[in-house]
């Protein structure tokens, strides 16, 4: 038994490689896997090419975009203009999605509870330490809070999620800002530390009093109890694709480098104020041009093809006129090794 | 293969029999020999000479991994517990703290534990239950740690939160030292929690080499003891327990190598927080848990090789370790007389 | 020692009933450290099997990893394992019976051999994610992918102390008037030690290269780095390739129900594989003893 095995496998190892459509490889962020892996398999029944998208992290697609073992990297923080022009990458952004804080209070249900950001982030500071403290009261005045202590859970895990969410949290309380800062991890001051949004969730439904924040779609197929947040413009939203497509809306793209916009506290009545987007990281002179243009294909593809698999799992698409913007970005900047535009809008 | 036996049995005998004839061919047969001996010699030696450089590798690429972190923060690194990304000021004190703290949690527990579960399956259970209960002890080395570690989440933190530590928590309130130790609130992941998860998958390891070496004491000792009157526990206690202490201490270092380097498990339970906390029950965190939690992510050169320098930090715990365990083996070993 | 009285008095005297109390305690012991033993074996596996039996099905092992909010199997997953862990323990165990058969056979007591036993003990308990790294460093990043190759060299670098560990300790339970006898009949030390020590130990030596196989099946760290994984089914060695414990991992974090059931299932077919490796392993020990 063992035997044949062996003999199969070396069979099979040395079959050559050629007898494979071209396949290619990208890795990094977490957070888009289940849409990427989605859109990979409608496009290789559609078209043959296999397209193979692993989740080890942002950071870990940064370090192999740069270390050049895959054909593009993903990231949920975007590089700065000055990191993409030193390593000759270019970024754009595929697809977006929200953060969601989640609570576990008894006799509340999902969309009942309101919150603002200070407060968020002075919950998080250790600073509003019970569920009756006057600034949450004072936000939802029908709801009948308990005097309990609030149990933050967040990411122990370097996570994009995390990034968003101190992201949003420093843009609107300084302190949270100059204490602790903007990263995929944190040094937090106060809480619990859980294994990705599994964990976070799971922390949350066991501790009584507990508060998290997760990706939206986490927290939409667990039926968790999400809270509403009060927006740049005052007004209480839920999260939702509708409300990260208002922020999307609202967003200046082209203010930042590779459409580096973090879509925390957008303005606008309808925004969400922790949408955030995830980009795919490419060289613009690629040494392996064949598998660069067939991964821009995939993704030309996807932006066309690709918006109700994202819908069907809580990702919201890019709209219509940034992919215009990117795809022009393309043809201007990721060039074979003859110069000419990998990308075209005619194949 | 059976052309070589014969080879050695008709040198063997010609050589007896019949001296001049043969004896051209047999010093050819015997170059043959002595060659494939030294051949075999070398490629034992070279095999082993292998497992010294991959080692030598593995620790070369750590140590130039964590260079740029060592560098930077020089020895002080070993003493901060600040682990701040955002400004980048890393050390390694918490990580160390809580790997000794639930290895030896683990320990603590996986010890007695494991030597009582090999007493019983080698001198108190019956015959045919011997095979399949040791069977299913070592089975619990075998489930992936990940099934630890989202059923320690699940299930065993949520049991122990209100159940467990309430109680600790409620009874030793004015204890003086150990009112630190389990001090509130019951978060229900935390260090202790970490070092159970741990205990049990240590428990195979210690158990199952135990067992093997009790199995292999000479019954006539054991009949001695029972001749002269002894009961079953003063058997093992007095006669096998110092007859086996070598193979049972090798056991315990096994486990514990094992419970310093696991990481899946010890990653769901343990909370992870960059703190160094008196109480079991806060949350804590290990080197192998701040690896694999945060090396998928870290973004910068500094956060990368402070991970990868922790990881160096692990292999030099384990070296002390290991290094403590063979004295002690060759103490005992000197004072034993065997 | 209190057996010098008569049999009677020896039975009454507090001393003798002292020791009778301290007998029936540490059995008791003995019975509930077992029964703790045997109860997290029982809970873990309980929970397991609700969570994966479900799942379990033929579409299994005949349909590759579907995308989320489709049904699908594990087929190119298993494969991917099979063949990385076959091809570990294809590369490992030579190395690792010939070190243990120096370490055993040749250099008893040298220093080398000291040398190696202890580096082979921390190599044992080093983090199977610090080996990652190293082959990644050493295969991966040279070659400018990630590869199926890459993988089976990090699971063989896991073999190979597990094999040296047991080879030696098996070899070493070789009687000497074994290795004598052979001697006085003229048998060079190579012959001694493959037609003899090699028979006489190959059970435990079987038993070690099982222990490894059931080390390695669940690593997900040592794999994540350098096999990385494949979406779909690949047996190209120089490409990325799937494997049971990395979709897992990925499958069990997923806010998606029907991948946190694969994963469930996953976990369990990996756990009943090492229940028969280890079922396997110790039949043939026994064989030996018997």
């Amino acid at each position: 038994m063992n035997l044949t095995k062996i003999v199969l496998a070396t069979a099979f190892a040395l079959s050559p490689a050629a007898a494979y459509a071209i396949d290619i490889s990208g890795a990094g962020a977490t957070f888009p896997y289940p849409v990427y892996a989605k859109w990979a398999d409608a496009y290789k029944k559609e078209t043959g090419n296999g397209l193979n998208y692993q989740s080890i992290g942002s950071g870990g697609g940064i370090k192999q975009i740069k270390a050049k073992t895959v054909t593009f990297g993903a990231t949920d923080a975007p590089l700065t203009g000055k990191d993409l022009d030193d390593s000759g990458l270019v970024q754009f952004p595929m697809v977006m999605g929200s953060v969601t804080p989640i609570v576990n209070l008894e006799g509340i249900k999902p969309g009942e509870l309101v919150l603002d950001g200070p407060t968020l982030a002075n919950i998080y500071l250790g600073q509003i330490k019970s569920w009756d403290d006057a600034a949450i009261v004072k936000l939802n005045p029908n709801v009948k809070l308990p005097k309990q202590a609030i149990v933050p859970v967040r990411r122990s895990d370097g996570s994009g999620t995390t990034y968003n969410f101190a992201y949003y949290l420093a843009d609107v309380s300084p302190d949270w800002k100059t204490k602790v800062g903007v990263s995929t991890a944190l040094q937090w001051p106060v809480g619990i530390g859980a294994k990705g949004n599994e964990g976070v969730a799971g922390n949350v439904a066991q501790t009584k009093g507990a508060i998290g924040y997760v990706e939206y779609a986490y927290a939409k197929e667990n039926k968790m109890t999400f809270t509403k947040m009060i927006n740049k413009a005052g007004k209480a939203v839920a999260p939702g694709s509708d409300t990260v497509q208002a922020a999307a809306a609202n967003a200046d793209w082209k203010s930042k480098p590779g459409f580096g916009v973090i879509l925390a506290n957008q303005p606008g009545d309808q925004s969400w104020p922790m949408a955030a987007a995830t980009w795919i990281l490419m060289y613009k002179k690629s040494e392996k041009p064949a598998e660069s243009a067939e991964a821009l294909k995939f993704f030309a593809w996807a932006y066309a093809k690709g918006d109700a698999m994202a819908d069907s799992l809580d990702y919201v698409p890019m709209p219509q006129n940034v992919v215009n913007d990117i795809q022009k970005m393309w043809q201007a900047e990721i060039k074979g090794a003859d110069g000419k535009p990998l990308y075209s809008p005619t194949n | 293969m059976a052309s070589g036996e014969r080879d050695v049995s008709e040198v063997a005998l010609k050589g007896a029999s019949a001296p001049a004839a043969v004896s051209a061919s047999r010093a050819a047969v015997l170059r043959r020999l002595r060659l494939t001996d030294t051949i075999f010699h070398g490629l034992t030696r070279g095999a082993s000479l292998a497992v010294l450089a991959l080692l030598s590798g593995v620790i070369i690429a750590l140590i130039y991994g964590a260079a740029p972190a060592l560098s930077t923060f020089g020895f002080g690194f070993l003493f901060d517990e600040s682990w701040n990304p955002v400004t980048e000021r890393f050390g390694a004190l918490a990580p160390i703290f809580g790997t000794l703290v639930t290895s030896f949690i683990a320990m603590v527990i996986a010890v007695p534990v494991g030597l009582m579960v090999a007493f019983f399956l080698t001198e108190l259970c019956p015959k045919v239950l011997r095979r399949p209960i040791g069977i299913a002890i070592e089975l619990l080395a075998g489930i992936p740690s990940i099934i630890y570690g989202i059923w320690g989440l699940f299930v065993f933190a949520p049991f122990l939160q209100q159940y467990v530590q309430p109680f600790f928590i409620d009874t030793f309130a004015n204890v003086p030292i150990l009112s630190t130790l389990f001090a509130g609130p019951p978060y229900g992941i935390g260090m202790f929690t970490a070092g159970l998860i741990l205990a049990i998958m240590v428990l195979p390891f210690v158990t199952s080499i135990s067992r093997d070496v009790f199995d292999a004491v000479p019954p006539v000792l054991k009949e001695a003891a029972y001749g002269v009157g002894c009961t079953t526990w003063e058997v093992f206690r007095y006669v096998v327990l110092p007859f086996t202490r070598v193979g049972v201490i090798g056991g315990f270092m096994l486990g514990l190598g094992r419970a310093l380097g696991e990481t899946m498990a010890v990653t769901f339970v343990i909370g992870n927080a960059h703190h160094v906390s008196a109480s079991l029950f806060a949350p804590g965190t290990t080197i192998s848990a701040s690896i694999a939690n945060e090396f998928t992510e870290a973004v910068g050169d500094l956060y990368t090789s402070s991970l990868v320098a922790l990881g160096l930090i692990l292999f030099f715990i384990t070296f002390i370790v290991l290094a403590i365990a063979r004295y002690m083996l060759m103490r005992l070993q000197r004072q034993g007389g065997k | 020692m209190a057996t010098t009285a008569s049999k009677t008095a020896a039975l009454d005297s507090p001393l003798y009933a002292g020791r009778r109390r301290r007998n029936a305690i540490a059995k008791g012991m003995a019975l509930a450290a077992t029964i703790f033993g045997l109860g997290w074996l029982v809970l873990i596996l309980g929970v397991l099997l609700y969570k994966g039996i479900g799942g379990l099905s033929l579409s299994v092992f005949t349909e590759n990893t579907p995308p989320p909010g489709a049904a699908g199997g594990l087929l190119n997953a298993i494969m991917g394992s099979i063949v990385m862990t076959v091809l570990a323990v294809v590369i490992g165990t030579p190395i690792g019976v010939l070190a243990g058969t120096y370490l055993a056979e040749y250099g008893r007591h040298d220093k080398l051999s000291s040398v190696v036993r202890f580096i082979n003990d921390i190599l044992l308990s080093a983090p199977s994610i610090v080996i990652g790294l190293f082959v990644y460093e050493i295969l991966v990043a040279p070659m400018g992918h990630f590869s199926g190759w890459a993988g089976a060299v990090a699971l063989a670098v896991i073999v190979i102390p597990v094999v040296v560990r047991t080879t030696e300790d098996m070899l070493n339970l070789v009687p000497d008037t074994l290795r004598e006898a052979a001697a006085s009949i003229g048998l060079p030390r190579a012959h001694m030690i493959v037609r003899i020590a090699y028979r006489a130990a190959q059970a435990g030596i079987v038993t070690g290269i099982l222990l490894a196989v059931a080390r390695i099946s669940g690593e997900t760290a040592p794999l994540l780095f350098t096999a990385l994984n494949n979406q779909f089914f690949s047996m190209d060695m120089n490409a990325p390739m799937p494997s049971l414990p990395v979709v897992i991992f990925q499958f069990a974090l997923s806010p998606y129900a029907e991948w946190q059931k694969l994963a469930w299932t996953g976990a369990l077919l990996i756990t009943v594989t090492v229940l028969g490796l280890s079922i396997l392993a110790r039949s043939l020990t026994s064989a030996r003893k018997s």
